[in-house]
């Protein structure tokens, strides 16, 4: 079953929606450290939508929806705040990033190295969507 | 309770920064503001405490980033003390541990920072 969670795009949402996520990742059988995993992953996508996306107007919506299907966890971030283009964003060279003190990016990095798959796409009206996947203990 | 907070104190010349709680995008403002009053007090060797911290994010990561080059630069530093496993993997997992101190104990690392005065003398 789907389970959905619709929250306004503001930093403040972020305990609701790690909240809401540790219960459907321990519900679905992870253990805490691959929960808190799936935890972070999502917290990171969040707050990019907040920051890059809606650039903190706390008016835009970020929908997550949770499914469990063949032996993954699958969690969907959706937000109208404009097409977005993942290859835009360079992957930090993680030395090179610490001299420079750029932020951004680190996000889009800590996503990839905790979750399984990590999925964008562009969807009708200035809809974007991230898929984070999880494979659930066998 | 709140979702974080951050209380300074002193250990010698060293200021003790105890964390607690969750560092996220929400509440990294508030560490921020902590490391600005350091400056502004001319404290630039720091030991942070992340004992009763649960949850740290990107965002509370980059906060350190943001500082540990001025504390350097004032013959100070940011140390890492007392962390929980959970929340060193993340700081792991972004390549700190080449760039940073970290101890198991709050006195080790205050006591790192006494022992590179002497050295300098």
């Amino acid at each position: 079953m789907k389970k959905e969670l619709s929250v306004n795009s503001t930093t403040e949402n972020l305990k609701s929606i790690r909240d809401f996520i540790k219960y459907e990742a321990l519900d679905a059988g992870f253990a805490d450290e691959a929960a808190n995993k799936i935890i972070l992953a999502v917290d990171e996508a969040c707050t990019n939508i907040i920051k890059h996306a809606y650039k903190y107007s706390i008016e835009g919506l970020i929908n997550i929806s949770v499914l469990n299907e063949n032996n993954k966890f699958v969690v969907s971030i959706i937000d109208n705040g404009g097409h977005f283009n993942p290859n835009e964003v360079p992957e930090p060279d993680v030395k090179e990033y610490h001299k420079q003190r750029k932020p951004g990016g680190l996000g889009m990095f800590l996503m990839k190295k905790l979750m399984d798959e990590v999925i964008y796409n562009n969807l009708s009206d200035n809809r974007n969507q991230v898929v984070l996947v999880k494979n659930l203990p066998q | 309770m709140a979702e974080f907070n951050v209380n300074v104190r002193e250990s010698g010349k060293v200021k003790v920064l105890d964390l607690h709680g969750y560092l996220d995008a929400h509440t990294a403002p508030e560490l921020e503001a902590a490391f600005t009053k350091l400056i502004d007090n001319n404290s630039y060797q720091v030991v942070v405490n992340f004992n009763s911290l649960n949850y740290i994010s990107s965002a509370g990561l980059g906060v350190f980033m943001a500082y540990v080059e001025t504390m350097r630069d004032n013959k100070g530093d940011i140390k890492f003390a007392n962390m929980k496993e959970g929340v060193y993997n993340i700081f792991d997992l972004l390549g700190f541990p080449a760039l940073y101190d970290f101890y198991p104990e709050e006195e080790e690392a205050v006591k790192k920072f006494d022992s590179s005065d002497n050295s300098e003398k």
